[in-house]
């Protein structure tokens, strides 16, 4: 007993709140919104409830810290819940995907502000430090530029989201009420993800995002392609997760530390033992390679894609890729770039596959969902080309890529999802045919979509090649940028072969008697924000957006 | 110090040497006349399935989903635990932590019970 | 890939070894001989749950391994951690798996699937017995031989001499007892992931209610293109999807 006293007391650690307080939103209103569909007629109840409470809760911050801002914002918000539910109290789905774009809209508000509150301790970028590797909470958490943009990109991944999968979950019979907290909580793991500083907190964030997709993946279940995709997609997640997890308890075996940064340094240092090193790094590449879609690790990605419930399958291809990547870079280019002999050429030949794979096994393609699986996997490769650089204008090409893809991710599989809706079946290119002729406007946005996603010269999706080639030709691979500008002729041939098909070929025959697509609201909605944000970014904004992915790539909390 | 688990050691020998000589013991000593009744399989009281007792049918989804759900209570015992040593030290804190986090629970808990999760039809 | 997971619980729950600058190690005969046995018993275990052909068998010869794997938690001083893992996984964990057998019928034999690839079970064996040496050479490596101190007798250490790698640390970590330092940590440093483990365990119970409840009757399964399936028994009688789902819910 007597040796308890030379133990230095708990310290009760200081809780950043300001640096979670997009994941608290988005989970906050998760819990809500699974809360209230829960309560089936007791909603009004459960709601007023909720309402008491964080009502009291913000009082007692206002009296005791003398704060007004923070107590005022969630005080308005629990009222505001209270009044949704009062005004759609019968319509629960209505009211579920309501919350959850609010959830979203407020988290993008919130990481807005943080965005100003911290970039203001800019911090002159070395080498080393280009990604921020320092962090809050314990080390759990990192509030650095590649954070923040990431959070921006998958909460408005989510909140273009929700809009298409209303009216497409309603048709499909599949809208419960776990669908919008699942689709919350997946959104929470990936800012998680995209936030963490700390190998425990990257593996829980991807357990988190990956369990809520394995679920959403497999909500159609009256689908067995659908139940498939969940099986599948469960069976080699769980496997990635493992080799992650062995791969960071590596990490912590050769270092001692679970911390990234941390780890870094100590990677960096010539004590530590370098084939361990070399065999931490390998696994953590599968494990990251895995979520990322990289070939060879991408096997799962078509039959995923192709089974999941299309909405989920945009938002996955999309949030996803940029969560799993902002961690990647975090750990590679950020805290191992000391190391980066040993994985930037494992990384040169695994974008190469990459690039080339996806492309070639996109054209053999028939079934359009499928296509677009390939082709997000083509994407990953391009990607890869900014994270072979290894320097800033790399990260910033990244982010740039992965804010634009989803869009272009989002807009084209809801587009797919609109045309599904007709017929209530899978689509293959040959359904598309003479699609410019009967449906013009659906058709159009598709066609913008794919022309973007193949890197035509004025879409966005050029701006965001030209940021990564450009990257890349600064760093010294040309090579792999050749390679890639190869793989985005081949990719822009099967894009354009569906443009081909839906507008030069004709309605086949038997189809023309149906009735015209009736697009619902949401639908409209979420695919004419994916198009006007990508026109814009093609157009006339992409330096605006270019500025600021340099400015993320640049500061260090 | 791992002489610390001899105590261990010495109950699962003794375990062990129970099991071992009670199914001796009982195999020399009882008298073995197997009938259809002693042979069925035991469920609680409850007349057995004719399906199951014959063996190569499976058993209902349902129990499956109560294990399932055991487990995450399990989960929270585990972390209970520890908490306890150190709930001296944390206080408040400590109260508002383990408050948060056993809430989540009882979320999922109200969640599965009124989506009849823990019914059995 | 339970198996899997617990052996990676086994390497975090060792204490770092790569400062060589550190204090002399703790360490005693008894350790060394604990591991000698159970090392061959832990690995006969888990080859033999694979190799067997009835799977009641397989789990119990599972259990065998998450018992082994507990006492090696032991034998590295993780006291708390040998207890979670008898508890969860040699507990609840078996019963979900038992659950499963159960589920799908305990008396058939699994069959044994022919591979679909041709020469792809002798790619797997190969592609495996090089990422086992891979990863032997690369994490055994530098801690074989006279370098490695750790749970090595004390004159094999003190023949070592300068060059051994003892554990460090782990009298400090363990100084208040092993429950106390898993919280001391658990409740400042790690109270972010602690709290998000709440999330986890939320989607877990979403996903056992969503995919574990059937709510829909086998002959509305529709496969992509919307065509009605023949309602096959095996598959009806099947809830896919969920039972592999939950499992990894419960890790």
């Amino acid at each position: 007993m007597t040796l308890l006293a030379q133990i230095p007391p708990l310290q009760i650690p200081d809780i950043a709140w300001s640096a979670i307080s997009p994941e608290l939103v988005l989970f906050g209103v998760g819990i809500l919104a699974l809360l209230l569909d829960t309560a089936g007629p007791q909603r009004l109840q459960a709601s007023f409830l909720v309402f008491g409470f964080a009502a009291a809760g913000a009082g007692y911050i206002a009296l005791s810290t003398e704060q007004s801002v923070l107590p005022g914002l969630v005080g308005l918000a629990a009222l505001g819940q209270f009044a949704l539910t009062a005004i759609w109290r019968d319509r629960p789905r209505l009211l579920s995907a309501l919350l959850a774009a609010l959830g979203f809209a407020g988290a993008i508000g919130v990481t807005t502000w943080q965005w100003g509150a911290y970039s203001g301790r800019l911090v002159g970028a070395d080498a080393a430090t280009f990604v921020g590797t320092d962090s809050l909470l314990g080390g759990m958490v990192a509030v650095d530029g590649v954070a923040l943009f990431t959070r921006v990109t998958v909460c408005l991944a989510g909140l273009v989201t929700v809009p298409l999968s209303f009216a497409y979950a309603e048709e499909r019979r599949i809208h419960r009420g776990e669908y919008y907290p699942l689709l919350l909580f997946a959104a929470t793991g990936m800012t998680l993800l995209a936030s963490s500083a700390d190998f425990i907190m990257v593996f829980i964030a991807i357990e988190v995002l990956s369990l809520s997709l394995y679920i959403l993946a497999g909500f159609a279940k009256r689908d067995l392609n659908s139940q498939e995709a969940a099986l599948k997609y469960f069976l080699l997640g769980a496997f990635s997760s493992a080799l992650l997890l062995y791969g960071i308890a590596l990490v912590y075996g050769v270092t001692g530390s679970t911390n990234i940064a941390e780890a870094g340094r100590a990677f960096s240092s010539l004590d530590a033992p370098q084939g361990m090193a070399v065999a931490a790094m390998a696994l953590l590449i599968v494990g990251f390679g895995f979520k990322t879609a990289i070939v060879p690790f991408h096997m799962w990605t078509p039959d995923v894609y192709q089974g999941a419930p299309t909405p989920i399958t945009g938002f996955m291809a999309a949030a996803t890729k940029a969560a799993a990547f902002a961690a990647f870079l975090r750990v590679f280019v950020g805290a191992f770039a000391p190391l980066q002999w040993s994985w930037t050429p494992v990384l040169w030949v695994l974008a190469a596959l990459t690039m080339l794979a996806g492309a070639i096994l996109a054209v053999v393609q028939n079934d359009v969902k499928r296509m677009l699986g390939y082709s997000a996997v083509a994407h990953a490769g391009y990607v890869l080309i900014g994270f072979v650089a290894v320097n800033r204008a790399g990260v910033s090409g990244v982010l740039v890529y992965l804010l634009i893809y989803t869009f272009m991710s989002l807009g084209s599989f809801g587009v797919l999802a609109l045309l599904e809706r007709r017929n209530h079946k899978a689509m293959a290119i040959d359904d598309l045919r003479g699609l410019g002729r009967r449906d013009p406007v659906p058709a159009g946005m598709l066609a913008l979509f794919l022309l973007s996603l193949a890197g035509i010269p004025g879409t966005a999706g050029f701006v965001a090649k030209f940021a990564v080639f450009r990257a890349g030709i600064e760093a010294g691979h040309a090579a792999l940028v050749v390679i890639a500008v190869v793989s985005s002729v081949i990719a822009a041939f099967f894009y354009i072969r569906v443009i081909v098909a839906m507008f030069m070929e004709d309605v086949p025959e038997g189809v023309a008697a149906e009735a015209p697509l009736a697009p619902s609201t949401g639908m409209s909605a979420g695919i004419a924000f994916s198009a006007a944000v990508m026109v814009a970014f093609g157009t006339v904004l992409p330096f605006l957006l270019v500025d600021l992915a340099d400015q993320a790539a640049t500061f260090v909390s | 110090m791992l002489a610390e688990y001899l105590p261990v050691a010495v109950l699962f020998v003794i375990a062990f040497l129970f099991v071992a000589l009670s199914l001796l013991v009982s195999s020399k000593l009882g008298p073995s006349r197997p009938n259809p009744v002693k042979n069925a399989a035991y469920e609680s009281g409850i007349i057995p399935d004719p399906e199951t007792a014959v063996g190569g049918s499976r058993f209902p989804v349902r129990f499956y989903l109560v294990a399932m759900l055991f487990i995450i209570f399990d989960v929270e015992a585990v972390f209970l635990y520890p908490w306890a040593t150190v709930l001296r030290d944390l206080s408040w804190y400590g109260l508002a932590v383990m408050g948060v986090f056993v809430a989540l629970l009882f979320e999922s808990y109200y969640y599965v019970l009124r989506k009849g999760g823990l019914e059995w039809d | 890939m339970v198996a899997l997971a617990t052996a990676v619980g086994a390497v975090l729950a060792q204490t770092p070894v790569a400062d060589p600058a550190g204090a002399a190690a703790s360490t005693g005969a008894a350790e060394f001989w604990v591991f000698w046995i159970l090392a061959p018993l832990s690995l006969a275990a888990a080859v033999s749950m694979v190799v067997l052909r009835n799977p009641v068998h397989a789990a119990l010869m599972l259990v065998v391994n998450f018992f082994t794997i507990a006492m090696f938690y032991a034998v590295l001083e993780a006291q708390f951690l040998a207890a979670v893992q008898i508890i969860v996984y040699a507990g609840a964990i078996m019963v979900l798996f038992l659950f499963v057998l159960m589920l799908l019928g305990v008396d058939r034999e699994l069959p044994t699937r022919v591979a679909q690839i041709r020469g792809q079970q002798p790619a797997a064996l190969l592609l495996g017995a090089l990422l086992f040496a891979a990863l032997a050479v690369g994490v055994a490596g530098p801690f074989l031989g006279a370098d490695s101190a750790c749970n090595a007798p004390p004159d094999a250490v003190a023949a070592a001499g300068a060059d051994a790698q003892p554990c460090v640390g782990l009298a400090a970590a363990n100084e208040e007892g092993n429950v106390r330092g898993v919280a001391r940590l658990l409740f400042t440093d790690y109270v972010w992931p602690f709290e998000v483990t709440s999330v986890l365990l939320v989607i877990a119970a979403i996903g056992a209610m969503v995919l574990g409840r059937r709510t829909e009757r086998p002959e509305d399964l529709v496969d992509g293109r919307g065509v009605r399936k023949e309602p096959l028994r095996a598959r009806a009688a099947r809830p896919t999807g969920s039972t592999a789902l939950d499992r990894e819910a419960a890790e």
